[in-house]
Formats: C-alpha cells, sequence, structure tokens
C-alpha cells in the first residue's frame, strides 16, 4: 500500500475518516440484528404465540441460566460441563498442533513427503466426522479417548494444510537473502521459514478450531456424562427446551470467544501481516 | 584482500539448448566497484546468482581468492531488488541477523548493527518496523544487513531500480561512500546507464542472447565524487555526457544488429 505523493491534504483526511468509520457502522449493524432478533424472539413468546416446549422466552432461558449455574445439570455444575467441552477440545488442538504443524512443514518442505501424506490428508478430510465416528468407537471404545480423537482429526487436516500452503508460499529472495548470510537448513527453518508460514498457521488454527468445536457436539454423543454436546443432548431427550437453548447459546458464545482471542493473538504474534509485505 | 576470478563461465537454465551467460571472463578485486550493464534478457541477473552461489555454472569455474564458489555464503553479502528483509524482527534485528546466524553474543551484534546502521545514515530508526520504512530506507538497511555479517565482496542486484529519481541518486551518493568506507570490492548490475557510468571504477556491457561481455569500460567518476566532487558536477561534466553517450550508442547498436528493423 502506497499513498501517491502527490495526494492532497484533504483527500488523505477523507480517507482516513472513512476508514476509521466504517467498522463502527458494521458494528452498529450487527448489534442492530442482534437486538431486533432478541426482541422478535422476546415478542412472540410473550404473545403466546409460540408454546414454550418449543421455544422458552428470553426471559425464561436467563432463569435457566441463573439456577444452572448454581445447581447445575445432570450431576455436575455448568461449569463442569462447560470445563469438560473446553478440556476435550484443548486437548485436540494441543496433539494437533504438535502433529499437524511439522507434518505441514515436511509437506511444504519435501517432495516425498508431500507424495506420500497430502494424499492420506485429502481422502479423510472431506469426510464428515459423524460418518468415521462409529469406527472410532469400535477401535478406541467409547472413553475420552474417542472423543479427543475426533476433535484431533477435525482440527488436524486444516491446520496441516495451511502449514503446508504457508512453507510453499515463503518467499525465495528471503530464502536466499538467509543463505547468503551464511544460514544453514536448520536456521532456515527456524528463521525464516516458520515465521514467514505463521501467518497461515494461525488461520488455519482458526479453521481448525471452528470445525473442532462444531464436531464437539457429536463426539459428546458417544457416552458422555459431561460436557456441553452431552448437556443440550440429554436436555432435548427430556424435552428441556430451555437447557437446549441455553446449551446452544453457550456452545455459540464460546466459538464466538475463541474466534475473538485468535484474532487477537493473529494481530499480536503477526502484525506484518497485511502491510503490504 | 578479496579477489574475485570468473574464469570461461557460462550458465543454461535446465531444459533448455541456448546458454543464458556464454564464456565470461573477468576479475574483481579490491578498491574496484564493478558494473554489469545490460538491457533484460541479458542474464545480468544470472551472473550475480551465479557469483552468491544460489545456481551453479553450466561450465567454468568462479573463484574467490582462489576458493571455488560453491553455494550460498557469508563471505558475498547481497543486497536485493525488492529489500527481502524479514518482517518479523525490526531494523536493528534485521541488520544484526547475520550475526546472530553466526552465533555471535546479543549485545555484541547490536552493538556492531548501530554501527552499520550509522553508516547508512538510519542510526534512529533502529527500533522501526520494517514496514514503516520508505522503499529508499529499506535498501539501506538491506545494504547494512549484508556489511553486517562483514563479508569479503558485495553484490547488488539492481538494488535502486524501484526508487524515484530523487532517491535513487542519494543512494548511489550513498553505496560510493560505503564502497570507500567498507573498502571491499563491490559487484552491482542495472539496466540504468547514468548509473552505471557514475558509479563504476570498471563497467561491463552484456549484450542478450546469449548474454556475453561486448564492452569493458574504466571509468573514474565514482571516485571522484569520493574525493569531494559533487553529484550535479560530476553529471553534467562534458567527460561524463561523452562517457554515457558512447555507452548508449553502444547499447543501440547492439540493438540495431540483432533487429535490423
Amino acid at each position: 500500500m502506497s499513498l501517491d505523493a502527490t495526494l492532497t491534504t484533504p483527500a488523505l483526511a477523507e480517507t482516513t475518516r472513512r476508514r476509521t468509520r466504517r467498522p463502527a457502522s458494521l458494528g452498529l449493524l450487527g448489534a442492530a440484528t442482534l437486538g431486533t432478533l432478541l426482541l422478535v424472539w422476546w415478542a412472540v413468546t410473550a404473545l403466546g404465540l409460540i408454546e414454550p416446549l418449543f421455544l422458552p422466552s428470553p426471559g425464561a432461558v436467563l432463569g435457566k441460566l441463573w439456577q444452572l449455574s448454581r445447581e447445575g445439570y445432570l450431576d455436575a455444575s455448568l461449569w463442569q460441563h462447560i470445563g469438560a467441552s473446553l478440556g476435550r477440545i484443548a486437548l485436540g488442538l494441543l496433539a494437533a498442533l504438535a502433529t499437524a504443524i511439522p507434518v505441514g512443514l515436511a509437506i511444504g518442505r519435501n517432495r516425498i513427503a508431500r507424495g506420500v501424506l497430502d494424499p492420506l490428508i485429502e481422502f479423510y478430510r472431506p469426510i464428515p466426522p459423524l460418518a468415521y465416528l462409529p469406527l472410532i468407537v469400535i477401535w478406541c471404545g467409547i472413553g475420552e479417548l474417542s472423543k479427543v480423537l475426533l476433535i484431533y482429526l477435525a482440527i488436524f487436516a486444516p491446520i496441516a494444510i495451511a502449514t503446508a500452503n504457508g512453507v510453499r508460499n515463503v518467499d525465495p529472495a528471503r530464502l536466499r537473502a538467509a543463505q547468503s548470510l551464511g544460514a544453514r537448513r536448520t536456521q532456515l527453518l527456524r528463521h525464516v521459514i516458520l515465521p514467514s508460514a505463521l501467518p497461515d498457521i494461525l488461520t488455519g488454527i482458526r479453521i481448525g478450531l471452528g470445525v473442532g468445536w462444531s464436531t464437539l457436539v457429536a463426539a459428546e454423543l458417544v457416552a458422555a456424562t459431561r460436557g456441553l454436546g452431552f448437556m443440550v443432548q440429554s436436555a432435548a431427550q427430556f424435552l428441556v427446551t430451555d437447557v437446549v437453548v441455553l446449551g446452544i447459546l453457550i456452545i455459540a458464545l464460546v466459538a464466538f470467544a475463541l474466534e475473538l482471542g485468535l484474532r487477537a493473538l493473529q494481530r499480536r504474534l503477526v502484525p506484518w501481516h497485511g502491510q503490504g509485505q | 584482500m578479496a579477489l574475485l576470478q570468473l574464469h570461461r563461465v557460462s550458465a543454461t537454465y535446465p531444459g533448455q539448448q541456448e546458454p543464458v551467460l556464454a564464456d565470461l571472463s573477468f576479475d574483481l578485486g579490491p578498491g574496484q566497484l564493478l558494473v554489469a550493464l545490460g538491457p533484460s534478457g541479458s542474464g545480468k541477473t544470472t551472473l550475480l546468482n551465479l557469483i552468491a552461489g544460489f545456481v551453479a555454472p553450466s561450465a567454468g569455474r568462479i573463484s574467490l581468492d582462489g576458493a571455488t564458489v560453491e553455494g550460498p555464503s557469508a563471505e558475498r553479502g547481497v543486497v536485493f531488488q525488492d529489500d527481502a528483509l524479514l518482517p518479523w524482527q525490526d531494523v536493528l534485528d534485521n541488520v544484526a541477523f547475520g550475526l546472530q546466524l553466526a552465533g555471535v553474543p546479543r549485545l555484541q551484534r547490536e552493538a556492531r548493527a548501530r554501527e552499520l546502521l550509522a553508516l547508512v545514515g538510519l542510526a534512529d530508526f533502529a527500533t522501526r518496523r520494517v514496514w514503516q520504512l520508505s522503499g529508499g530506507q529499506k535498501q539501506r538497511v538491506g545494504i547494512a544487513r549484508a556489511l553486517a555479517a562483514d563479508p569479503r565482496l558485495l553484490l547488488l542486484d539492481e538494488p535502486f531500480g524501484a526508487l524515484d529519481a530523487f532517491t535513487r541518486e542519494q543512494m548511489q551518493a550513498l553505496l560510493l561512500q560505503v564502497w570507500q568506507r567498507a573498502a571491499k570490492p563491490v559487484f552491482l548490475i542495472t539496466h540504468d546507464i547514468e548509473e552505471a557510468v557514475f558509479l563504476a571504477t570498471d563497467l561491463i556491457l552484456l549484450a542478450p542472447a546469449p548474454g556475453r561481455i561486448v564492452e569493458r569500460l574504466s571509468l573514474d567518476f565514482g571516485r571522484r565524487h569520493g574525493a569531494g566532487e559533487s553529484v550535479r558536477s560530476i553529471k553534467s561534466d562534458p567527460l561524463f555526457i561523452e562517457a554515457r553517450e558512447h555507452v548508449l550508442a553502444r547499447v543501440f547498436a547492439e540493438r540495431q544488429q540483432r533487429s535490423p528493423a
């Protein structure tokens, strides 16, 4: 991005003003949408247009939140349900980071590794996790391992693919610059290739976490006693609709928080991304 | 003191019949600033890549102080056309990068990097981020970074091609100053005739298909600038204009021979 030297000052002020105004109006629009949705929800339930069995009122859901956070649901507090889900996704993510980044580096740097690993990943990636869940249960049982494994598999592919992509797109001039400064192979990897690929790796993690979180409910269908997915699922079986709605909202909020957190991390770790580099 | 020797060097791209460079020989020694001038397609970037060790010659031998060049190394510093700085490091760390790779302790390498930033006139820019710099400033950092690893020879790949005319002239003067202070042989490629005539102590003119040397000149305008004469006074000197027109005529003569239209 380069500003033309002949650009006059009023024009410059105009672009800056427009740039600062735009995100605010976007946020405003988003808030207005959510507000309207909430209002419609409140109106249809308050007017008795829909049975509470199908859609409980916002007040009832809020009340349920208060009740659950004090009393818990099905032998576990709300925090234990949230904690169990977050723990599973954290384990899956850690395992995926530890394996997918090296695998992505290998695919991006080495032709043989690419030839061997790329088809495997591309083969399993498009399969919906629910489709291979029964096989995982047959192989690994109904314990915690199956649940984490399912989430792990969902997160692994996006991170590995994004890493390989980032590694392949490293600017060759940067590699040559480092080589002409005396960099050895391992130093190239540590000082040039990994930092260059970091924006892509972080994008992969964002996508992976999104997919992983959405397979959580599926994973917690398998003989779980705790977790947000389990909570929603068992509440549905007893037609406790307010808990179902509450669970869905909490799942959405956690996903939103994860996404915001990762964006903040991205801004902090790779401030050069999108700076015309 | 460093001596770079090219002996009957040729280069061919894999899978191609026609060589990019055919049978080049020249020496580059202490006190010299050698400029390779040529139109695009004359193989000047290939020539620089050969000397840097990024590609291997298909025939002939390149040696630095008698040792054959095999692959890139810190003894031949390179300044790139598009700066190739690392945006995750600040300016100081970029300059100190070569010393970091060599395992020099932080305090020592930062002290050295500060000296070089002062040499290129960026003493106050140590903590800036790379993307906050202008094009000319980036190239100054590139020059400081290449010098920090204390190479025996400095290679520059059309370093000022992307700069505006005013900045380019400043950078040319800076390069002459750095060349004299650092006392290292410099090899520079460019397609800018005036730049070549102004900077070079030795100028080789390359012609394309296949890339070969069609003329060698010894010039002293860069040295005169180093001795204190102003850029404007040199560039308006009839001797300078004559040399520039001579080179220009040679470039056109080569063109006409190749395509009589």
